[in-house]
Order: structure tokens, then sequence, then C-alpha cells
């Protein structure tokens, strides 16, 4: 197996170790983001708004300058730095919670809007921070605190998927060589922490969408082993199975 | 107050309409049509247009939004936030019928919520106007204090002064009085959830040291006839421009009657009012909400041994007709 680069130049030594929990999937997502940061050199102009939730222990996890901001509302506070300050890349990083519940409202605007701005949620199908209860993205029949008996209702929400009939699409226009190129439109997709690299491609896309001056949001499947109950070799066994039910890929 | 707000410096706006506050936002994009340095957003709700006030603030923007009633309840959400982290935000309420979505007219019943809406202490600044000058003035005002003391700031006006036609005395936007820079910058990290009790109570406690030492710069005060008066009106908002009124009637037919009128609910002006009102015989409070006001007062001046009566017209309006009538029965009281 390829060996993983140190720690990212954009890391806060002085923070680390981190604050997740063993197994925790947040440190994947932000190891392979603050990559994508120190390739693409944009340290200087990144801003990165965190969530309420897990994503809030990610308050001091980069140099870069960071706030907290309120469940759910992260999104709406993004959008209010990068209108007044467009030279900005502005991060927003919530959970599936503050993401498609709390901030449903604000996830669908945005992207309605094409705001220029890069949501990255980390949806690891349940509230972890509160003790594990049910999240829109809970899968049926999963047992979490609030589903004691197993989640009943068959409603499972599939975030990009559900942004994909309002989001600006990719237009493709003939350029005056008659090269077919891709002209700016949002970016939707899902990665996992099982495939770090590939969800790192996602991220960088994601940002790289932003500076063109489109909406970009990337889910990322994450573990809690700690809310799952699982141990090691059933939270692998989770993820491939959650992998199935959120599919992976850009849409 | 759109106008005001550009010539204050403020660059962008964000709101959900609602009436009676509506206006401005309507105001405000017309304005953005014409100077390409302001911006808009309408937002999906007033969650957002406080959050997104917060983002424009975090990045150093003079921003401010505009709500009333119900509106002002979700968007506390936002201005909560901005008084733990200490961001500049400005908002205009401009007071509806209470509770629920009751009136789009008048009230004075988001006073409380307004000075302490939020799960906090209530460090803010809270600026109750009288009339369209002061609207125009004190909106002015708001920019530039927020941003000096880093307060959340709010104008509370009421749908009677939202709906108000007139001429007022504005001055050149070129005298701008803003000094805003970036908050959110390079080596800042901020954070409002904390593990421990005594950390959050260590800040709370600095906070509230910081909002003391400066209340006195920031307390301001209306007084009317209130020299040698025996029975002092305390009111505030619309409601003290016809206690003007009445009391110039009063005062004609030999009622000793002045008027205490706190212009800052938030800070209270605690200083001025013992002075003043620590020598009437009678208090008399007046105010279109049960007791919001005096409430205020009392948390502030409860030592003052003068014999305190409330007039209360939850979402009513005052004319000075009745105000003299009124101050006549109770005088003799």
């Amino acid at each position: 197996m390829k060996q993983l680069p140190r720690f990212p130049k954009c890391y806060k030594i002085e923070s680390k170790p981190h604050k997740f929990c063993p197994g925790c999937g947040h440190p994947i997502v932000l190891k392979m983001l603050g990559q994508v940061i120190d390739e693409m050199g944009i340290g200087q102009q990144v801003v990165f708004l965190v969530d309420i939730g897990c994503s809030l222990l990610a308050w001091d996890f980069y140099n870069l300058p960071t706030s907290q901001t309120h469940h759910g509302r992260t999104v709406p506070t993004a959008v209010g730095f990068k209108m007044a300050d467009p030279g900005k890349i502005v991060i927003a990083y919530v959970g599936d919670g503050g993401a498609y519940a709390i901030g449903l409202q604000h996830t669908l605007t945005s992207c309605l809007r094409n705001d220029p701005i890069t949501t990255i949620v980390v949806n690891n199908t349940l509230y972890a921070m509160t003790g594990g209860q049910s999240a829109p993205t809970t899968i049926d029949k999963q047992i979490t605190t609030t589903t004691p008996g197993g989640k009943s209702e068959f409603t499972t929400l599939r975030g990009p998927e559900l942004l994909k009939s309002i989001a600006k699409p990719q237009v493709y226009f003939e350029s005056s060589r008659n090269k077919v190129l891709p002209k700016a439109g949002s970016y939707l997709a899902r990665g996992s922490t099982n495939s770090p690299l590939v969800l790192k491609q996602y991220l960088k896309k994601a940002l790289e969408t932003q500076i063109k001056g489109n909406f970009s949001l990337v889910e990322a499947i994450s573990a809690c082993p700690v809310n799952w109950r699982t141990n090691a070799e059933q939270t692998i066994k989770r993820m491939i199975e959650l992998e199935k039910i959120f599919k992976l890929g850009e849409l | 107050m759109a106008q005001a707000a550009k010539d204050a410096g403020a660059k962008i706006m964000f709101g959900y309409p609602i009436t009676p506050s509506s206006e401005i936002l309507e105001t405000w994009a017309k304005f953005c049509l014409k100077d390409t340095s302001l911006s808009i957003l309408q937002t999906e709700d007033e969650m957002a247009a406080g959050f997104g006030t917060i983002g424009a603030c975090l990045a150093g923007m003079p921003a401010f939004t505009a709500t009333a009633g119900p509106g002002n309840v979700l968007i506390q959400d936002a201005f909560s936030m901005a008084e733990a982290l200490r961001i500049p935000t400005v908002a205009m309420i401009i007071q509806r019928g209470g509770m629920s979505t009751s009136t789009v007219i008048y009230s004075q019943e988001e006073v409380r919520l307004t000075c302490f809406g939020g799960n906090g202490e209530g460090f803010r600044i809270v600026y109750s106007t009288s009339g369209l000058q002061e609207l125009y003035d004190y909106t002015r005002k708001a920019f530039k204090v927020a941003w000096q003391y880093r307060w959340p700031t709010f104008i509370l006006a009421d749908g009677y002064q939202g709906k108000m036609m007139g001429e007022v005395q504005t001055v050149d936007s070129k005298q701008q009085t803003v000094d805003s820079k970036p908050i959110l910058k390079q080596g800042v990290n901020l954070r409002n959830c904390y593990n421990l009790e005594e950390e959050i109570g260590e800040i709370i406690v600095n906070y509230s040291d910081e909002y003391n030492r400066v209340r006195e710069r920031i307390e301001e005060y209306d007084e009317y006839q209130i020299n040698g008066a025996e029975i002092i009106l305390l009111a505030h908002g619309i409601v003290a421009a016809a206690c003007k009124i009445a009391i110039d009637k009063l005062r004609k037919n030999g009622w000793k009657v002045g008027l205490f009128r706190p212009i800052t609910l938030r800070p209270f002006p605690t200083k001025a009012a013992s002075k003043l009102l620590g020598q009437a015989k009678k208090i008399i409070v007046l105010e279109s909400a049960i007791g919001q006001l005096a409430e205020l007062f009392k948390n502030e001046l409860y030592w003052i041994n003068v014999p305190l009566m409330e007039i209360n017209k939850p979402a009513v309006g005052f004319t000075p007709e009745e105000i003299y009538k009124q101050v006549c029965f109770f005088a003799k009281a």
C-alpha cells in the first residue's frame, strides 16, 4: 500500500494530537483537505468555517482563519464571508445533520443560487456529538439512540442526489478550435474515507470549482465506531454496506 | 434607514422580507443598482440573514440586516453568536405586534427580545428611536458604535416609524463613520464551544466587566421639562414623542410633569435616570407592551424610592390626548 505523506503544512501542530475519537473518519477528510490546500498553494486564501457537532472539533485543526458557527448555520456564514471578500476560498465544514436536517434550507438555497463556496459534508449517518441519534441519513433498520428498534421510516436522504436537480449544470460548449471543454457549473460528489485518495481528488475539484465561481459540495461517507457500537471489523463491514447505499462518485 | 446605513459606510445587507421592515431591503436593492460597491442578498430565512451578516462582518465589511416580530425570534440564533464572538452586526428591528405573528403594524413588545434575546447575558447595544430624524441619525451611529465596541447593535423602531413619511436632514456620505477591519484573518481561530464551565464562565465575566466599563460612554437619554417636575413620565420610542406633546398641555394647565426617555435601552442610562428620576414624587411608565420598559427600569433602579405606576397598552399606540387624560387621572390618584 502506498504510504501517505506526512502532516500537511497547513496543519496547526500545537493542536495535535487532534480531538477526534479513535476510528473517526473526520481526521481522514481533514488530512485529505490539508493536502489539497498545500498542493494547490492556497493556504493564504482559504477561510475555514465549521459547524456544530463533531465538525466543531476542527476549530483549531489548521493554521487557517477558522471559526465555529451555529448548528446548520455554517453555509450562510460562508456565503456572507464570500460576498464580502470574494478573493477568499471559503469552506463550510459540516456534518450530515447540519447539512441535511437543521441547515437543509441553507444547503439547498446556496446550491440553487450557485454560491461560489465549498461545502464538505461528513456523513456518518447519525448525530455523533450528541450521542448517536437518528439523522436524515440514517439508513433503514439502523439502530440509533432515538430509533432503538431500528429506523423504520425508509427515508434515507441522499444529499448530492437531492441537490443535483437544482444545481447549475456543467454546460459544455465548443471552443473556436472545436474542442469540447467543460464550462463552469456546480460540482457535486460523494467520496468515502475508505478511499481517501479518491476523496482527495473530489475535494480538489470542489475547490477548483469554487475558484471558477461556482458552488461545490462533497460528501464523505465516514465511520463513527463509537456511536455505531462497532469493532474494527464491523466498522469496515458497515462502511462497505454504506458505500452501496450511498453511491460513490461524481454526480 | 437604508440611506443612513449607506451614509455610515455599510456595504452589504442580508434580509428576509417581513412587514414592516421590508422597505429597507427594497430600498437597499435599489441602491445596489446604482452603486456597484454595495451588495445585497435576499436570504432563504432570517437565520441565514443573521449568519450572512456575521460572515460579512468576519471578513471586515460593515453589514446589516432588518427584521421584525417572528423574524426577530428566528434571527436571535445569529445574535447570540455575535454576542459570544464579539461580531459587530447591525440590525434594524421594526417592531410589529406580538405575540407570534399578530399584527404587521405596531407595538413595543420586542424590547425584551432585542435586549436579551438568545442564551446570553444581553451584551448588546439597543437604540430606541423616536422619529424619522433619529432613525437616520442613530442608524448611522449604530455602525460606528458596533465596530468601535464590538457588541451587536440594534436600532429598535416600530411600524409607525417605519411607515412614516417626512423630511430628514442627511449628511454627506463621504463622511462615513464606520471604521471596520477583518476579524477572521490569518492566525485567528474562533470558537464558541467550550469544554469546561470555568472556561466560559471566565469569558462571560470578562465580557461583563468590559461592558460595564464602557457602558457610560454608550448610554444616551433624552429629557423634556424635567426640571422641577413632580411627575416624571418614563417612555421610549414613538410613545415618548406623544408624551412630549401631552406634557406641553399638562404644563399649560399647571401640572408639573416631565419626561425621561432612555435612548439606549441596553445599556440602560442608569446613571442619568437615578439622578433625574430620584427627585420625582411619582413615576408613570407608558408603553405599548406590558411592563417591558418598566422591567428594564426596575432592574436597574430597584432602590429608587418613588411610587411607580404603569400604563400598559400592548400593541396599541398612545395619542397625546389620552396621555393627558391618563396623567391627570393618575396625578390625582
